[in-house]
């Protein structure tokens, strides 16, 4: 559906997007995932034609973003960062105006703006101007006027950025509901927004792809050494010395006396080695008591923030 | 020319959805009818040309303050890149928006007719020169808003979109009243490029292709200039 080869972008002398390539089948939800400045604006924008790349191209359903751009316009659903609206207008009328403007001689189809609407929730507010309303409304808005011409591939470059927690996950079933029979490129620098809704995660750093896959993937793959937490009570001395020698274990950290008599260690391990069961055998053995035990996974975060080079 | 007009009907629409087009329209009315009528009984004579005069003087205050919000508050706003991403080509898009503001000044021309009436119940005025009168103030008109247009493209900043416009609108103006100061050639030459010299000879009631080539050929070069400040959005 979407291909993209080669991707260069300059502004002036700063490299933005830096020989990018990816291909997006029809109908899934991907997220591009980076930290703010990492290039996923720059490249959606080249995909809804609003910049011209500075050399290679994307191809948006066998349409060349830069010769055939009118055609790819019509594809598309586009909701730009901070959602973009006429504040002076109507919400009715500004739907109307932007299926108008998609639409050839053909005449609008009210149908389509009634539904956006219905899924976006805008009924109560149809004849208020945009500029009363708050931000969640003006997001959805934003969302609809992306819907009126029922587009085969919706981008949205941070849809949630300054809604509150209710309206978030709003959105975000939202762009579940949407994904069932569209193409979705989700812009985010919103790790838990990408694992809710995604079902390909792209994460861009310093206008690189560094992964993409499914976010259960991206996990396993970057699964580094386990972690084991414990708290123990009693025998603490022998129990340790056992727990250093056995098979697997690379390092215990003591994180000191939390409790009185109570402890807490960390206990890592070698890659893709569960050693919770020993560990319980070990505590039965020397008669500690175990009095917590939990498994620290690999969560997309750790594999965002190794890879776009946040953790120290 | 679809989206030329949606774009067009919803830019004129938004001029009466705002009080802007109230407040500017009856500032215009208010100032060029109290001058008309203080002129009138100076002159004693019924005819229209002061009231020209006036008009063309408050038109270089007036169009660069209702054309500097055109582009520049799409990009202030950022609904720029949204209106860039439709099925909508950058000459679409001017066009549609300097046919908008076109419309909202004529229709403010045409209610300084009430003083032709006026004086059409004093005395005699002379219906053709009136007729070329207005004919050269649309002309005007559409040359500086293809200015206004073109200077609010280039900013998301109205004052600077507003003070650029009135500066290339002043100095068009100005030439043909400096040209003394010039030698023969030079002279011509400025007086050819002045915007008043063409009015005057429209006014005059004879419309020459020459005069004609000059607006047209000055709208054309600004939205064209327009047009290109659009795209180069693209490659910056």
């Amino acid at each position: 559906m979407i291909s993209v080869q080669n991707l260069t972008k300059y502004y002036g002398s700063t490299l933005a997007v830096n020989n990018v390539s990816f291909e997006i089948q029809k109908g899934t939800v991907v997220g591009f995932l980076g930290p703010n400045g990492a290039g996923k604006s720059t490249t959606v924008r080249i995909i809804t034609c609003y910049l011209s790349p500075s050399s290679g191209t994307a191809l948006v359903d066998n349409h060349d973003v830069q010769t055939d751009s009118l055609e790819v316009r019509k594809k598309i659903g586009y909701l730009p960062e901070n959602a973009p609206l006429y504040h002076d207008m109507n919400v009715i009328d500004y739907l109307q105006f932007m299926q108008n403007i998609r639409k050839g001689k053909s005449g609008a189809n009210g149908a389509h703006i009634k539904t956006s609407v219905e899924r976006c929730g805008l009924n109560e507010v149809l004849h208020k101007s945009i500029g009363e309303l708050s931000k969640g409304y003006r997001q959805r808005v934003g969302l609809a006027q992306a819907l009126v011409h029922d587009p085969e591939i919706l981008i949205l470059d941070e849809p949630t950025v300054g809604l509150d927690p209710n309206q978030i996950i709003e959105i975000r079933n939202l762009i579940r509901e949407l994904g069932r029979d569209k193409t979705i490129i989700l812009c985010s620098h919103i790790l838990p927004e990408v694992e809710a809704t995604c079902n390909r995660v792209l994460i861009i750093n310093e206008g690189r792809i560094v992964a993409d896959g499914a976010p259960s993937e991206l996990q396993a793959s970057f699964e580094g050494r386990g972690k084991i937490q414990i708290l123990i009570k009693n025998n603490l001395d022998t129990f340790l010395g056992k727990l250093e020698r056995l098979g697997g274990v690379e390092k215990v950290i003591s994180e000191g006396n939390s409790d009185g008599d109570r402890h807490r260690l960390t206990v890592e391990t070698e890659k893709g080695c569960d050693l919770r069961e020993e560990i319980f055998r070990l505590c039965v053995e020397n008669q500690t008591v175990l009095l917590e035990m939990k498994r620290e996974e690999t969560s997309l975060e750790d594999v965002f923030r190794r890879l776009t080079g946040r953790e120290e | 020319m679809h989206q030329v007009m949606v774009l067009a009907r919803k830019e004129f629409r938004s001029y009466f959805d705002s009080p802007v087009a109230y407040v500017v329209i009856t500032l215009f009315l208010l100032i060029a009818g109290y001058q008309f009528s203080t002129a009138l009984f100076i002159n004693n004579s019924p005819d229209l040309r002061s009231l020209f005069g006036i008009i063309r003087f408050i038109l270089l205050f007036f169009i660069p303050a209702l054309s500097m919000r055109l582009i520049s508050e799409e990009r202030r706003l950022g609904t720029i890149e949204l209106l860039m991403t439709l099925p909508l080509k950058e000459w679409q898009l001017v066009i549609g928006k300097y046919l908008a503001a076109y419309l909202l000044v004529i229709i403010t021309l045409m209610l300084t007719v009430i003083h032709y009436i006026t004086i059409a119940s004093l005395g005699q005025p002379d219906l053709g020169a009136t007729f070329a009168g207005y004919i050269g103030l649309i002309l005007i008109v559409g040359v500086y808003l293809s200015i206004g247009i073109f200077t609010s493209s280039l900013s998301q900043n109205q004052i600077i979109a507003f003070i650029s416009s009135f500066v290339i609108i002043f100095v068009l103006f100005l030439l043909d009243k400096i040209v003394f100061f010039f030698p023969g050639f030079l002279a011509t030459l400025l007086e050819f490029l002045s915007i008043d010299y063409h009015f005057n000879n429209i006014a005059r009631g004879v419309l020459d292709t020459r005069d004609l080539i000059y607006y047209f050929s000055l709208i054309g070069l600004f939205l064209f200039l327009t047009i290109q400040s659009l795209e180069s959005r693209k490659w910056k």
